[in-house]
């Protein structure tokens, strides 16, 4: 599959809902026929507000939530994996490849463990290292990259600030030495000019350990700033997707306009230039059918106020690529 | 002139059994009527101990400076110790909003019984008026069914209708002083958008003081008229909003500036602020910024100068070490 290193072909993840238990069972869409590539060496961006299923795409992808249609492939060199064709031989070499880092730091690492025992757990627990010694060697060796000190190791996690946590949880995501990372929300929890820092140790462990990342977010000017593709997701469904300059000056959905709108402008003269987006993001247990983002569309077409135009993406650019609803 | 709100050489010290830990020192802040008080600073900067102490909701073990003054509307807050004196502030003239609305409201409590609870404390007037008073406040900050809402339950709404009957809440009582502390970190940036200029309206009906606390620079550029930067305790620069984003003195107002990405420069690079906030218990002395000031002047350095706010231009006051270093770098 030449540079592609993940492809996510039509996957849809649908959870059961059952309000009480007398109640009819319901399906919530959670995630709904969802195509990317992720090239080898990018930095993959996924936007969207809450709810509208970054997350669960993300665990797709790393084997954790099941997926209930379409495939995802993991192009490793010598050979594919198929996600949803997997014994567990299969995923145990899978998860030493794939890895995730969480949001918030403090909840992320255990109070009771000293970090080097943190660090390590993912090497004892996938028998990557045969003795303590090698253990040692690639927790140091991990922890250097990640910019900790020899000494932090003895540490518990109570010691440490938000940034150096975070720091910590980035060393134990990459001690297996995976080859794609998912990191979710990893600098929503911290402080601007410690967000700074971690984003750019991101940027600088991608090129030297040749790392691929999903780097999930609500934020899109962090998005904007690490990322080269970026795919913006709307109640379970991506409607706009491209390169992250192009998509970022040249934005071409009313969701992705209204969002770019409505961050708030450090310059104090540039105010309430947002294009206001009226109510909030429907509930995935019943969407509204054609264009999910119709209902809160502020420049609906004649069309998709009714809803008769299906969600699906059309190339407008090369790469860049569009709802259907919205590129007409 | 007498400001709606003024804040004179505020120390607040809380006792821990790690020892006494300095959360604010030598604090001067103003509000006017109608003005809005942006307060920025990274966690643990003490925003939120500041606002506080205007309600005097400060824990038990936190101790006042006696020469501190917290004048609101010609009273001292400071002295006020009665359960009568302090029910005035509390809800009464200052009122708060939080950062998240689930927790704020009572979760087995009507959302339209809290709201009649607190106007019935605070108001000489009967439970109907209370609740037609609530309801025409829900339908003001564009809550739809205000009637229907009224009867709900806290988690029966979603996070941007809870923070819009929150600030219902808040300010149904008529205060004149509203303290928002993040109240739209929470929330998704699309309804962070309705809730700025549902606060901004507001504030320009009602001729309220509002202080506004928040970490992200982007909100205040938005709200604020005037803004302070806090720094481990102590402000380190305050003026004019324009004056503080465009024209900013301190290194740490310049750090936090540079830390943050603009989308609309995306070739800049992002420069972190090296190493992090100090522990609260070994405050360093001097200027509380010099263990991460990217150019230290020498004296600054060794923390032999006094922390002191200097007038640089009209109504833009910078501490006296951070021009020096702002100056050499």
């Amino acid at each position: 599959m030449g540079d592609n290193l993940i492809s996510v072909n039509n996957v849809s993840v649908n959870f059961d809902y059952q309000e009480n238990f007398i109640s009819k069972k319901q399906k919530i869409h959670a995630v709904n026929n969802i195509n990317i590539k992720i090239k080898k060496g990018s930095f993959f961006g996924l936007v969207g507000e809450s709810g509208s299923g970054k997350t669960t795409l993300g665990r797709a992808i790393l084997g954790a939530n099941k997926i209930s249609s379409g495939n995802v492939i993991f192009h490793d060199e010598e050979r594919d994996y198929d996600l949803t064709d997997m014994n567990k031989q299969d995923l145990k070499e899978y998860r030493k490849k794939a890895q995730l880092i969480f949001q918030d730091p403090y909840a992320a690492l255990s109070p009771r463990m000293t970090v080097r025992d943190i660090i390590a757990e993912p090497l004892e627990v996938m028998r990557i290292t045969n003795s303590r010694q090698e253990t040692d060697e690639r927790v140091r060796d991990i922890a250097a990259k990640c910019r900790l000190n020899i000494e932090h190791l003895r540490r518990f996690p109570h010691a440490f600030s938000g940034g150096q946590r975070q720091r910590i949880s980035i060393a134990r995501a990459l001690v297996s030495n995976p080859k794609f990372i998912v990191a979710d929300e990893s600098v929503a929890a911290l402080d601007v000019s410690i967000q700074a820092d971690i984003l750019n140790l991101l940027k600088q462990l991608q090129t030297e350990l040749s790392l691929t990342y999903l780097f999930i977010s609500h934020d899109l000017s962090v998005v904007a700033h690490v990322c080269d593709v970026v795919a913006v997701m709307y109640l379970g469904h991506i409607v706009e997707m491209g390169p992250s300059r192009e998509l970022f000056k040249n934005p071409k959905h009313s969701y992705t306009k209204a969002l770019l709108s409505s961050i708030p402008s450090i310059d104090p003269e540039k105010r309430s230039e947002a294009i206001e987006l009226k109510g909030e993001i429907p509930s995935a247990l019943n969407p509204p059918p054609g264009c999910v983002f119709r209902t809160r569309c502020p420049n609906p077409g004649v069309d998709c106020k009714g809803g008769e135009i299906k969600m699906g993406l059309i190339e407008v650019e090369p790469g860049h690529w569009v709802d259907q609803c919205c590129a007409i | 002139m007498s400001h709606l709100l003024e804040v004179k050489n505020l120390d607040v010290k809380f006792d821990t059994d790690e020892g006494r830990i300095t959360a604010v020192e030598n604090i001067s802040l103003s509000v006017d009527q109608g003005e809005v008080l942006g307060i920025v600073g990274e966690s643990g900067s003490g925003k939120s101990v500041t606002a506080k102490s205007i309600m005097k909701l400060n824990p038990g073990n936190t101790s006042y400076n006696e020469d501190a003054e917290i004048i609101l509307d010609n009273e001292n807050v400071l002295q006020f110790s009665s359960k009568q004196d302090l029910k005035k502030i509390r809800g009464g003239k200052v009122s708060m909003i939080f950062q998240e609305p689930m927790a704020s409201f009572a979760p087995a409590i009507k959302i339209g019984a809290q709201m009649v609870e607190q106007l019935l404390i605070h108001k000489n007037i009967n439970k109907e008026e209370a609740k037609s008073i609530s309801i025409n406040m829900l339908k003001r900050v564009g809550i739809a069914d205000a009637e229907k809402r009224f009867n709900q339950y806290a988690f029966e709404l979603s996070g941007g209708m809870r923070q819009r009957a929150m600030i219902a809440m808040a300010l149904s009582t008529m205060p004149k002083l509203l303290l928002a502390d993040e109240p739209t970190t929470a929330l998704d940036v699309t309804i962070q958008a309705q809730v700025i200029n549902l606060i901004k309206d507001i504030i320009k009906e009602y001729q309220m003081g509002v202080i506004f606390i928040t970490h992200d620079l982007g909100v205040i550029a938005q709200v604020a008229d005037h803004v302070a930067v806090m720094y481990l305790g102590s402000v380190v620069e305050k003026g004019p909003v324009n004056e503080i984003l465009k024209n900013p003195k301190h290194p740490y107002t310049k750090g936090l500036l540079q830390a943050l990405p603009d989308i609309n420069n995306l070739d800049a690079p992002l420069s972190p602020i090296p190493g992090n906030i100090p522990s609260p218990l070994d405050r360093p002395t001097g200027c509380v910024f010099r263990t991460r000031c990217p150019h230290h002047n020498p004296e600054g350095k060794d923390g032999k100068i006094e922390m002191k706010l200097i007038e640089v231009e009209p109504g833009h006051w910078v501490d006296q070490c951070g021009i020096k270093c702002g100056q050499n770098g």
